[in-house]
């Protein structure tokens, strides 16, 4: 059963004057537990297709549902629940929020979720070390090399135990270890919390780990294939 | 809502000197404020010390020349009262009068000797009555009595720095003192509340007259009546002023040869200016703090613009418009709370140096400007005020941060 279900999505940006088709008719679904790469050349539409997904952005046409959800008819501040509720991002320019330490960064969505102080500072705590910089938790993001950015911003996606985690290059700045070492994480959430995993992706070690792999061209689906 | 105190302090340390000059904006205004508030507080302390001698409804009458001719005199008589007005006056409207008194003042001042020391101060005959319509504090001994009057007895009440001139620390009550060579007794001694450094002795009316050869010649003639409003007591003013014009053979009309000081006319006249300086002060005021309120919405709106990108990325991972609302808002009532609590202390604390100051410099200034102090109220109030600016500055900042989209937010790299 199919939790996410996608019909002749589209996207077209700045339709009135010049305009870019991003997405250019895409129908996918999803299953609840997947771990799947998005692999697409640089301005396929990856990003733009997460943000669909996310309910960041709204589709021209098509639709997106959900656990039997229209998200692209909910309104902006549904929107904002849904997405508290149940989605983390990993965006591509990690997007932390700079006047935040590490740990306060991650435990954001907790406090919007009202989670209590200690347990929220429990978690982030895990999480730091399980990204592997738990020494990092009361530095701000200015002091942060790109790479410790990107695990903060993993671990903030993370944090709330969202049922999906869209992540957008999670990996595009991290040294091979690293890189391992946060698969592994998110492999193992994804085993024991069920928690449905999409990938965009260039990064091939990604690509390898990843249960199914589809692949965009200009807006388009090209191919699409499980590995089991 | 202050939990995030942290996250306010860097932000605005990244915007470190428009958050100063803002938040000295504020503290100014509050300061501005408080300093209005406690300088009108200090004018009129110092104008309510100007009444503070004298019963509130008071006339106090003394006689002039006549300005115009009238019943065959000419004009430029010298008008003089005596005991015979008061008589007259008391008998035609005790029923609007709550005491009446004559003053005789020895002409110039009267030499004092006692020991060694010598020193010359004003003397005034007065009745014991007096003492209710010019209000003093005493300090030791008695007032002129009644038996005083009767008897003609040489007994004098002198002012506390006259005390001083002559007696040093010693007491002066019970010893003799000489007044134009004549020895009288002192039997009390009082502050003036008009003037606490003012030099003056009190002598029964009927001894002073005797003594000094008044006669039965007035200074002066004080009353205090049971008006409660301008209006009755400048008709009970009025009515004496026409029987004394009678009694001397004035015309009517010759509003110079009588002199009138109506107590009550006066202070309702400075309340009234007061109330117009109040207004004017808080007008001005609130003005400065709404400039203030300006200046806050201003910096917040440019750091809500500056932190666009931030909002927008709080806004994608989940945060309600509300929560960014709460956001800004606890920002900007911090700033002007913060910096308004700035301005509060150094306001109060230079209105109560200057009150130290002015309390230093004494007399001099007492019936000018005097304690010039907010109190906790006025406080409490510009704290209040400060809140609420502190909210309305926030609001447009607020609502433009809720209005962000997250997707442009984070496009813009
Ligand atoms: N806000 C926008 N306005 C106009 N065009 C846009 C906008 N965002 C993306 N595009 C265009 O849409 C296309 C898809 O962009 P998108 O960012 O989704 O690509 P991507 O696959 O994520 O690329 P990359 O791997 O470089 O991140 C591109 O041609 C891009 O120029
Ligand atoms: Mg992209």
């Amino acid at each position: 059963m199919a939790i996410i279900k996608i019909k002749k999505l589209e996207k077209i940006y700045n339709p009135k004057r010049i305009p870019v088709k991003a997405l250019n008719g895409i129908d996918l679904s999803f299953e609840e537990g997947e771990f799947t790469a998005l692999v697409a050349p640089s301005g396929a539409g990856k990003t733009t297709f997460l943000n669909m997904l996310g309910g960041l952005d709204e589709p021209t046409n098509g639709t997106i549902e959900i656990n039997g959800v229209r998200i692209d008819n909910l309104s902006a501040s549904e929107k904002t629940k849904f997405r508290l509720r149940n989605i983390g991002f990993v965006f591509q320019a990690y997007n932390l929020i700079p006047v935040l330490t590490a740990a306060e960064n991650i435990e954001f969505i907790m406090e919007l979720q009202g989670v209590s102080k200690k347990e929220r500072a429990k978690r982030s705590m895990e999480l730091l070390e399980a990204v592997g910089i738990p020494d990092k938790a009361n530095i701000r993001p200015m002091q942060l090399s790109g790479g410790q950015q990107q695990r903060v911003a993993v671990a903030r996606a993370l944090a709330s135990k969202p049922k999906f985690v869209l992540a957008d290059e999670p990996t595009a700045n991290l040294d091979s270890k690293s890189t391992e070492n946060l698969l592994d994480i998110m492999l193992q959430l994804n085993k024991k919390e069920n928690i449905t995993f999409i990938f965009a992706t260039h990064d091939a070690r990604v690509v390898k780990k990843a249960r199914r792999v589809i692949t965009f061209e200009d807006g388009k689906v090209i191919k699409d294939e499980n590995f089991e | 809502m202050f939990d995030n105190i942290q996250e306010i302090f860097s932000t605005l340390k990244q915007n470190k000197l428009r958050a100063i000059m803002t938040g000295f904006s504020v503290a100014w205004g509050i300061f501005m404020l408080i300093l209005l508030l406690g300088s009108g507080n200090g004018l009129q302390n110092g104008m309510e010390n100007n009444f503070k001698g004298s019963s509130k409804n008071a006339l106090w009458i003394w006689s002039r020349r006549t300005q115009v001719a009238y019943d065959g005199l000419k004009a430029g008589r010298r008008i003089q009262f005596n005991n015979q007005d008061v008589t007259a006056l008391d008998r035609k409207f005790s029923d609007d009068f709550d005491d009446i008194t004559g003053r005789y003042s020895i002409g110039g001042e009267a030499s004092f000797t006692y020991d060694n020391e010598y020193g010359t101060f004003r003397v005034e005959g007065v009745n014991p009555t007096f003492k209710k319509i010019s209000i003093m504090n005493h300090t030791d001994g008695r007032f002129i009595n009644d038996l005083d009057i009767q008897e003609y007895r040489k007994v004098v009440v002198i002012s506390d720095p006259v005390e001083k001139a002559l007696f040093k620390d010693s007491t002066s009550i019970g010893h003799y003192v000489k007044i134009n060579k004549v020895p009288f007794l002192v039997v009390g001694t009082y502050e003036d509340l008009e003037n606490k450094e003012r030099k003056k002795a009190y002598i029964p009316l009927s001894t002073s007259q005797r003594v000094f050869n008044g006669n039965n010649k007035l200074s002066e003639i004080a009353i205090a009546t049971n008006a409660l409003t301008v209006e009755e007591n400048k008709k009970i003013e009025e009515n004496v002023r026409l029987l004394l014009a009678e009694r001397h053979k004035v015309s009517p009309d010759d509003k110079q040869a009588l002199g009138v000081w109506n107590t009550l006319e006066h202070f309702k006249q400075s309340q009234g200016i007061f109330a117009g300086i109040r207004i004017f002060i808080w007008v001005i005021g609130v003005m400065t703090i709404i400039a203030g309120i300006v200046g806050v919405s201003n910096i917040m709106i440019i750091l809500v613009k500056e932190r666009t990108k931030e909002i927008g990325v709080r806004k994608a991972i989940g945060a309600t418009p509300l929560s960014v609302i709460r956001l800004v808002l606890s920002e900007s009532i911090f700033i002007t709370a913060f910096s308004g609590f700035f301005g509060l202390v150094a306001g109060m604390g230079l209105l109560s140096i200057v009150s130290m100051a002015l309390e230093q410099a004494g007399s001099q200034v007492e019936r000018a400007f005097w304690n010039p102090s907010a109190d906790l109220g006025v406080a409490l109030w510009a704290l209040a005020i400060l809140i609420i600016a502190g909210l309305i500055a926030g609001y447009v900042p607020a609502r433009k941060a809720s209005a962000i989209r997250p997707i442009e937010a984070l496009h813009d790299d």
